[in-house]
C-alpha cells in the first residue's frame, strides 16, 4: 500500500473515478500559475529538495583553519486539505448515478490550487519560496480605471522589453480584472480584444489568488520554475458510518531564476 | 505536420496528447533504428563499419532514453511503472505481483510515486 492508501476507503471504483474527475476538473481551471511558469516533475515522494547550486558559507567554523558552508536547498512543501463526504451519496455510484453531488471536493480543489498559486504569485517564507510579486523589481503600474486597462499593458510590456525581458507575454488576471476586462468595452470594442490585440490571442490567465489586480509575465521560459515531488493526488484518511475523510495533497516548491519577467498592474478596489 | 499518424482527428486532440503522441513516435522510432543499427553491425563483414554501427546504435539507445524520461516527467502513468519495474530486482514478472498485491518486498523497490491525478504543466507552447 503507498502512502495514499486508497484502497482502504469504503468507496467503489465508479465512485473513485467522479471524485477524481471533478477534483482533476476544478484544478485545471483554477490552478494559473501552472499555465505560465515552467514546470518540473512530478519527481514522486522522495524528492525532499530541490538543488541551488548555491553556498551558504559560515563565518566561523567548529574547528579553526577549517571553513565550513552549507548547501542551499529550496525544500519541498507539502499542503493538505480535507475532502468530506457522505458515503451513503457516494455509494449511489454504485447504482448507475454519475451525478454525485461532489461540492466537498470542488471547495477542496479550489482552496488547494489557491494554495499553489498564492505561493508562486506571493511567496510563502516558511518553506524559502518567494513569490513573482514580491520579487518583481519594476515599480508597480496602477490602473485607475477600467478604460485605462490597454494603457497600463502597454506600458508594462514596454518596462519588461527594457528589462531586456522577450516575449510572449501573459497578463495573469485577478477576478475584478478579469471581469472588467471581460464586460467593458471601449467605444464599442471589448477591452479583452485590444489586450489580445497588444499582446495576442489567449493570452490572458484567470488567477482567483490576484485580488490586487493583475501581473504581466513572460513565458518564454528560464524565469519561473515549479518543481512538483508528487503532484495532486486523492488520499484517504479515515471513515466512519456516516462519512469518509480523504484529502486533496502534493509536494512542490517554487523558486526564481530571473526576477525581472513580471511587472504588476495594480487596479484599486 | 510532425506525423502522419494520428488515429482521430487532430482537432478534437489536446495539446497534450498531441506532445504525448509526439514522444510515443520518436521513441518508437529510435527503437527501431537500434533494432536496425543491431542487426546491420552484426551482418557486416567490415571490422571498421561494424565499429561505426555499433557506436550509431548506442546514440540510438541514448535518444530513445531521454524521449523516455519525457514521458516519465509528463504521464503519471508512464512515472508509476517506470518507478515499479525499472531498477528493480528479481523476476520482472513477479514484480507486477508484489506491485498489485502492494506488497513490496526485499527484492523490489519500493513505489514511492502514487498515482496521481495527473496535472503536470498546464503551461501552452506557443
Amino acid at each position: 500500500m503507498d502512502i495514499l492508501k486508497r484502497e482502504r476507503a469504503p468507496i467503489s471504483s465508479e465512485a473513485w473515478e467522479q471524485i477524481d474527475d471533478e477534483a482533476r476538473r476544478v484544478l485545471r481551471l483554477h490552478l494559473a500559475g501552472r499555465k505560465v511558469v515552467d514546470f518540473s516533475g512530478p519527481h514522486g515522494w522522495d524528492l525532499g529538495a530541490v538543488n541551488t547550486g548555491r553556498l551558504k558559507h559560515m563565518e566561523a567554523g567548529p574547528l579553526p583553519d577549517v571553513s565550513h558552508a552549507i548547501r542551499d536547498v529550496l525544500p519541498l512543501v507539502e499542503v493538505r486539505s480535507k475532502i468530506v463526504l457522505p458515503i451513503l451519496e457516494l455509494d449511489y455510484a454504485g447504482r448507475g448515478a454519475t451525478d454525485l453531488d461532489l461540492d466537498p471536493v470542488i471547495a477542496t480543489a479550489e482552496r488547494v490550487a489557491r494554495a499553489e498559486d498564492a505561493a508562486i504569485f506571493h511567496g510563502f517564507p516558511p518553506g524559502n519560496i518567494t513569490g513573482v510579486i514580491p520579487a518583481s523589481p519594476h515599480a508597480p503600474i496602477d490602473v485607475t480605471s477600467t478604460l485605462e486597462w490597454p494603457r497600463a499593458v502597454s506600458r508594462a510590456k514596454e518596462a519588461l522589453r527594457l528589462a531586456g525581458v522577450g516575449g510572449p507575454y501573459v497578463l495573469v488576471l485577478g477576478p475584478k480584472a478579469h471581469g472588467e476586462l471581460s464586460a467593458d468595452s471601449d467605444d464599442g470594442y471589448p477591452l479583452r480584444r485590444r489586450i489580445e490585440g497588444i499582446l495576442g490571442e489567449g493570452s490572458l490567465v484567470w488567477a482567483p489568488v490576484l485580488e490586487e489586480g493583475a501581473v504581466l509575465l513572460s513565458t518564454r521560459g528560464g524565469d519561473y520554475e515549479l518543481t512538483v515531488g508528487q503532484d495532486w493526488s486523492i488520499g484517504y484518511a479515515s471513515h466512519d458510518r456516516t462519512e469518509v475523510e480523504l484529502y486533496l495533497t502534493e509536494s512542490f516548491t517554487f523558486r526564481i531564476l530571473e526576477n525581472k519577467a513580471a511587472i504588476l498592474l495594480r487596479r484599486p478596489a | 505536420m510532425s506525423s502522419e499518424s494520428y488515429h482521430e482527428p487532430i482537432e478534437l486532440l489536446s495539446e497534450r496528447a498531441k506532445n504525448l503522441h509526439r514522444a510515443i513516435v520518436s521513441l518508437k522510432e529510435e527503437l527501431e533504428a537500434v533494432d536496425w543499427y543491431q542487426q546491420r553491425a552484426e551482418a557486416s563483414t567490415d571490422p571498421e563499419l561494424r565499429a561505426v554501427l555499433l557506436h550509431n546504435k548506442d546514440e540510438e539507445v541514448e535518444h530513445a532514453m531521454m524521449t523516455l524520461e519525457w514521458l516519465r516527467r509528463n504521464d503519471p502513468v508512464f512515472a508509476a511503472n517506470i518507478d515499479t519495474y525499472l531498477n528493480s530486482k528479481g523476476p520482472i514478472v513477479d514484480v507486477e505481483g508484489h506491485a498489485t498485491e502492494g506488497g513490496a518486498s526485499a527484492s523490489t523497490k519500493p513505489a514511492r510515486s502514487s498515482a496521481s491525478l495527473g496535472i503536470g504543466s498546464l503551461k501552452e507552447r506557443k
